[in-house]
């Protein structure tokens, strides 16, 4: 199942050139950008890692995207975002994230319902691919259904 | 009971139920569109471009004459800048024929005595490349050995490509570019640094200009340690040292700049005192010149404030005499020296 997280996730997935074509924009508008990283698709999963520190003072794209394929190279087989973050007072908050690279197999999600009483129903989603331990989660030889 | 929005059929942001795939749609290749011939295609073998007209919408012809006007001297500079700017603009009119050659490595490394205008050029150079479309940018990132070297292991790389990310799109100027190796210490971190330069301008060339500066023995002396930096560098320019005329032409640029005049006897004196400056130890060609003028601006404040007469008018503001450059020390010493040895004359005698 593929994963809809963040700005333009209703898309194909960008090509390096439209990558670069939002660096762009986000440098012309000022915005800092970062790259993360994890290997846990959970949506409420927050917190990604951190590669390296947020590019302050870059003039252009070239720069970003060079830590882009970094990260890329890397960690091959994880999910990478982009994130741009708008300082601006009255914002100051994340401006766009959007995913850069996914694994090549995304197993998707379970739903569990928990029963408790008086018919009361818990849903937690819980991914496949975090029933293996973090770092083992997605390689090149895993199966179509993430298994093996 | 149906509710008003439902009925127009609103739809959330990027999603339309039914004709629209969801996101898991697999890319769609988008047929290509039957081209019209605009501006981008590529001409006839037998067609011809206006060289002037391209060279007129470029603005090339705007930063090389505004590089003559507040430029004084220079002239291998000049040259140079105008081959380089002529051969960005003659690719660009190739590229328009369908001829695709390999960027132009445009690393330069600039050697001259201090206050030459190494800095000064470089700015202009940046401008000048990003007009021609080579940089997409166009500012300059000035480091030194500090921004680019660590101070333990491990921290040099990080540093380095840090200040290079910066430097992307634009030019990266380094000056005293010889401090990077310290031949004395092997162990010294400059060397990776300087590794990891050599690598981005052979893989990014696209991306940035590295332009080194630095005194001319001293680079030799860097170059000789580091081949690979020296084969790597398209462009070596030399810049010679000012003549007092450029200089006193320099000076009176500098002074309209900051809203004086000199009057007609402290241009004599001016020239005068570039001469005898020249002689001396530690001169810094234009940067010499831009402190005298400082001074004498002190001077003729102090001047002005002490002066018997109360009632200025803007001609007294504005102007520089021959007695604010007189009482600098160059002038000073020359006397002391002249009683010497009229002293040592008559002492012979």
């Amino acid at each position: 199942m593929r994963i809809t997280q963040g700005t333009f996730s209703y898309l194909p997935d960008f090509t390096d050139e439209e990558i670069t074509a939002q660096i762009t924009y986000a440098l012309d508008n000022g915005w800092p950008l970062s790259v993360e990283f994890t290997d846990d698709p959970h949506p409420r999963n927050v917190y990604w890692e951190m590669w390296g520190l947020p590019m302050f003072d870059l003039k252009d794209a070239a720069g970003v995207l060079l830590e882009v394929n970094a990260c890329r190279t890397a960690n091959p087989d994880v999910y990478v975002r982009l994130n741009a973050y708008d300082a601006g007072l009255g914002r100051q908050t994340t401006a766009f994230s959007f995913i850069v690279q996914r694994p090549a197999v995304e197993p998707g999600f379970q739903v569990i319902r928990g029963e408790g009483s008086d018919r009361r129903v818990n849903y937690t989603t819980l991914a496949y691919a975090t029933e293996r331990p973090a770092g083992d989660r997605y390689t090149r030889n895993a199966d179509a259904n993430g298994r093996h | 009971m149906p509710t008003a929005g439902t009925e127009t059929g609103r739809s959330s942001f990027g999603f339309w139920p039914g004709a629209m795939a969801g996101p898991q749609i697999a890319p769609v290749p988008a047929e290509p569109e039957p081209k019209e011939p605009g501006p981008d295609a590529v001409l006839a073998p037998d067609a011809e471009v206006d060289l002037a007209a391209a060279r007129n919408e470029s603005g090339v012809d705007e930063v090389l004459s505004k590089l003559d006007t507040d430029l004084v001297g220079l002239e291998p500079v000049k040259t140079r800048i105008a081959e380089i700017a002529a051969l960005l603009l003659v690719d660009r009119l190739r590229a328009r024929y369908g001829i695709t050659a390999q960027q132009p490595t445009l690393h330069m490394c600039f050697t001259g005595n201090p206050g030459t205008g190494k800095t000064t050029v470089a700015l202009r150079m940046a401008d000048l490349l990003h007009r021609l479309g080579y940089l997409r940018r166009g500012h300059l990132v000035n480091v030194t050995r500090d921004d680019l070297v660590g101070e333990y292991v491990g921290h040099t790389a990080p540093k380095t490509k840090d200040v290079i990310k910066r430097a992307m799109g634009g030019v990266l100027f380094i000056d005293e570019a010889y401090y990077l190796y310290k031949a004395e210490n092997e162990r010294d971190y400059g060397s990776e640094s300087i590794e990891i330069l050599l690598q981005v301008m052979e893989q990014n060339r696209d991306d940035l200009v590295v332009i080194l500066a630095g005194y001319a023995d001293k680079m030799d002396r860097f170059f000789s340690a580091n081949p690979g930096m020296q084969s790597r560098i398209a462009h070596h320019i030399t810049f010679p040292d000012f003549t007092v005329n450029e200089l006193e032409r320099i000076a009176a640029l500098m002074t309209e700049e900051l809203g004086y005049s000199l009057s007609g006897e402290a241009r004599d004196v001016l020239h005068d005192y570039l001469t005898r400056r020249m002689q001396q130890p530690w001169f810094a060609n234009a940067r010499s010149v831009r402190n005298a003028v400082e001074r004498a601006r002190l001077r003729q404040a102090r001047r002005l404030v002490n002066g018997s007469d109360s009632r200025v008018n803007m001609a007294a503001l504005t102007t520089i005499e021959a007695a604010d450059l007189l009482a600098s020390r160059v002038f000073e010493r020359a006397a002391q020296e002249a009683q010497e040895a009229q002293e040592a004359q008559e002492a012979a005698v």
